[in-house]
């Protein structure tokens, strides 16, 4: 049986979730049976030959004018037209906002079962598993899937994508019969946030402030730290309610939920709703004047101390570390 | 204009959670429950949705055991005009049969707009109101950040990577609420005693065969404890051989 994988394109370019979720297929194939096969709706193929490194053997490419933008209806049909033709074991799509989105309704038109937002797939005494946090992460829930086939979002950054040196995907036309005039919903515009931006959920490492920061003008030391690390900027709940810093740096269960591979919080007490959103980042550190503070007990390093003196000299460390290198 | 309001009750967000002796569910006892936060803004906008056109009717509909009867009365209290309870002895129905049952009901109700929470913040799916909306094949938006209503057509503004994406709907539309939707209001005591007098319609949750199955619900391992590598910017130094030599991570 077959492994299909949603492959999500913005403005033409593959996006990295897709790479993970063929990674994860690549592995399952192991267990699952292959082959990995892609589906991508797009106005223009994006480069689709590549993601045979990334371990796709073929790719699907619906292509359609209206594809361009992300057509909720359009693309459903598409993914569901795919996994018709192709019955597959198991169907993966990154848990980006453009694949949360889009797998319940694929899900509905196959009238399949769906785990969102999973950290873990396993064949288990021979059928799927999958892992998901619940209750804000308070727990995790495991998941088998009565019916074929099985739908899974992974969450961003948590699946390792492979490297098959050499490799070149088939690409293939898949007809989809998809009346866009017809379409009840449009995406009317995609207003850009700042010029060069990585999304939090996207970022490999993220620096964020709490109330600790005392003030939205002190974020400048929190940039500073971030670009000599190439990071993106987060921030707790705290500060974005009181209008320092824009909800889109949110960390936490009303917020990203993120896993870089390094997570710094500056003066962030560590609130439940805020380990929520990121104890699932590979190393942790806290930067917190209370020694007692929650943080510390998800941080893997810790520096116990006031952070007007503490990022400074971070910063300046890690600015003669890349001198050097 | 009807619109239907789905909403879901849950363990308030400072339950702590305890394995059932099942293994596969929360444990009930000591839970307080509340109407799941997401709902609650998408309550609100149904209700200003009413204001806005000086009228119409705004119907809650929640599935699930007696239990959910207080959070549709809260939603009655907030000033929806009646409610629906498809009532069901599963303890936790899967999403695409949540989804089933919602659609069987709304198929009959005629709803100009159909809401839902982003996502219920127990089993953090966020799947019921897309799925709902692809069986009745009717447009929808997710993770609505902002929202405006003008005629025929929904405009939603949802966040996405590194942006926001305005989207327009035609009538009639499925939206999902994302926190900051707009400022929901509290119950008022005239509001909670209206509620009393107002009808709760009980029916069979026709929820079909489920797409999912629970095989278990663990704690997950505690992260190893960390270590404080110092006291003041005098560890700065030391903190950065960790993260290179032994994390890895610079
Ligand atoms: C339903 C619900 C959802 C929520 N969702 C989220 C969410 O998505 N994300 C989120 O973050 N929170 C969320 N919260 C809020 C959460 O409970 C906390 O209130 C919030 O995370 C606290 O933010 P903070 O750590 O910045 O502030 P505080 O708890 O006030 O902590 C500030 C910290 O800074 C330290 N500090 C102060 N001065 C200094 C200094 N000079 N040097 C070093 N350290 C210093 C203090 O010791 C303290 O630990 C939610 C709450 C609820 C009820
Ligand atoms: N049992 C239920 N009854 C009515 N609506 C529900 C129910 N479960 C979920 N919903 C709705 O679907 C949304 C998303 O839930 P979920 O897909 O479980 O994250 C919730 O915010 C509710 O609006």
């Amino acid at each position: 049986m077959s492994i299909l994988v949603f492959i999500e394109q913005r403005d033409g370019r593959v996006r990295a979730v897709s790479r993970e979720a063929l990674g994860e297929a690549t592995r399952l194939a192991a267990a699952l049976g292959g082959p990995v096969v892609g589906v991508c709706p797009a106005a223009t193929d994006p480069g689709l030959a590549a993601l045979g490194e990334a371990g796709a053997e073929r790719v699907l490419l619906a292509a359609h004018p209206a594809f361009a933008a992300y057509d909720a209806a359009g693309y459903a049909r598409a993914v569901a037209v795919a996994a018709e033709t192709l019955k597959p074991a198991l169907v993966l799509f990154g848990a980006s906002t453009m694949g949360r989105d889009l797998a319940p309704r694929v899900a509905a038109r196959l009238g399949a079962g769906l785990a969102s937002d999973c950290i873990a797939l396993a064949v288990e005494g021979g059928r799927l598993v999958a892992s998901r946090p619940v209750f804000a992460g308070k727990a995790l829930q495991k998941v088998a899937f009565p019916k074929a086939p099985a739908l899974a979002t992974l969450r961003p950054k948590v699946f390792a994508p492979v490297a098959l040196g050499g490799r070149s995907a088939a690409v293939e036309p898949l007809a989809v019969d998809f009346d866009a005039a017809a379409s009840r919903a449009k995406v009317l515009r995609v207003a850009a946030a700042g010029a060069g931006k990585v999304d939090l959920t996207e970022a490999e490492v993220i620096v964020s402030g709490g109330r600790g920061m005392k003030g939205p003008e002190h974020f400048q030391l929190l940039e500073d730290l971030a670009a000599a690390l190439g990071a993106s900027v987060g921030a707790s709940r705290a500060v974005v309610d009181a209008g320092w810093r824009p909800h889109s740096e949110q960390v936490g269960q009303t917020g990203k939920t993120v896993s870089p591979k390094l997570y710094v919080a500056v003066g962030i007490s560590g609130a439940i709703q805020h380990l929520t959103g990121m104890t699932s980042s590979r190393c942790i550190v806290a930067i917190n004047k209370d020694a007692e503070a929650p943080i510390f007990k998800v941080a893997d390093y810790g520096i116990v101390g006031d952070l007007f003196e503490i990022l400074p000299a971070l910063t300046e460390a890690v600015g003669k570390l890349n001198a050097h290198a | 204009m009807i619109q239907v309001v789905c909403v879901k009750q849950v363990p308030d967000t400072e339950t702590r959670v305890k394995v059932a002796a099942d293994g596969r569910n929360l444990d009930p006892a000591g839970v307080t429950w509340v109407l799941n936060p997401y709902d609650e803004y998408a309550v609100e906008q149904a209700l200003r949705v009413r204001d806005q056109q000086g009228g119409g009717e705004v119907v809650a509909v929640s599935v699930g055991g007696p239990g959910v009867l207080s959070a549709l009365r809260n939603v009655l209290a907030l000033g929806a005009d009646r409610a629906i309870h498809l009532r069901t002895d599963l303890a936790a129905p899967d999403p695409l049969s949540l989804a089933r049952a919602l659609a069987a009901e709304l198929r009959g109700l005629g709803a100009g707009l159909v809401w839902f929470g982003k996502q219920a913040v127990d089993d953090d799916q966020a799947q019921v109101g897309p799925m709902t909306a692809e069986l009745l094949d009717l447009p929808c938006a997710t993770m609505a950040a902002a929202f405006t209503l003008e005629g025929e057509k929904v405009i939603v503004e949802r966040e996405i990577e590194g942006g926001r994406e305005v989207v327009e709907l035609t009538l009639p539309a499925v939206v999902t609420a994302e926190k900051g939707l707009n400022e929901p209001r509290y119950a008022s005591l005239k509001g909670i005693m209206a509620a009393k007098k107002k009808t709760i319609e009980e029916k069979p949750a026709e929820l079909g065969e489920p797409g999912l199955e629970v095989v278990a619900l663990v704690l997950p391992p505690p992260r190893a404890a960390g270590r404080i590598v110092g006291q003041g910017p005098q560890a700065v130094a030391e903190l950065v051989r960790v993260l290179r030599e032994d994390a890895k991570v610079l």
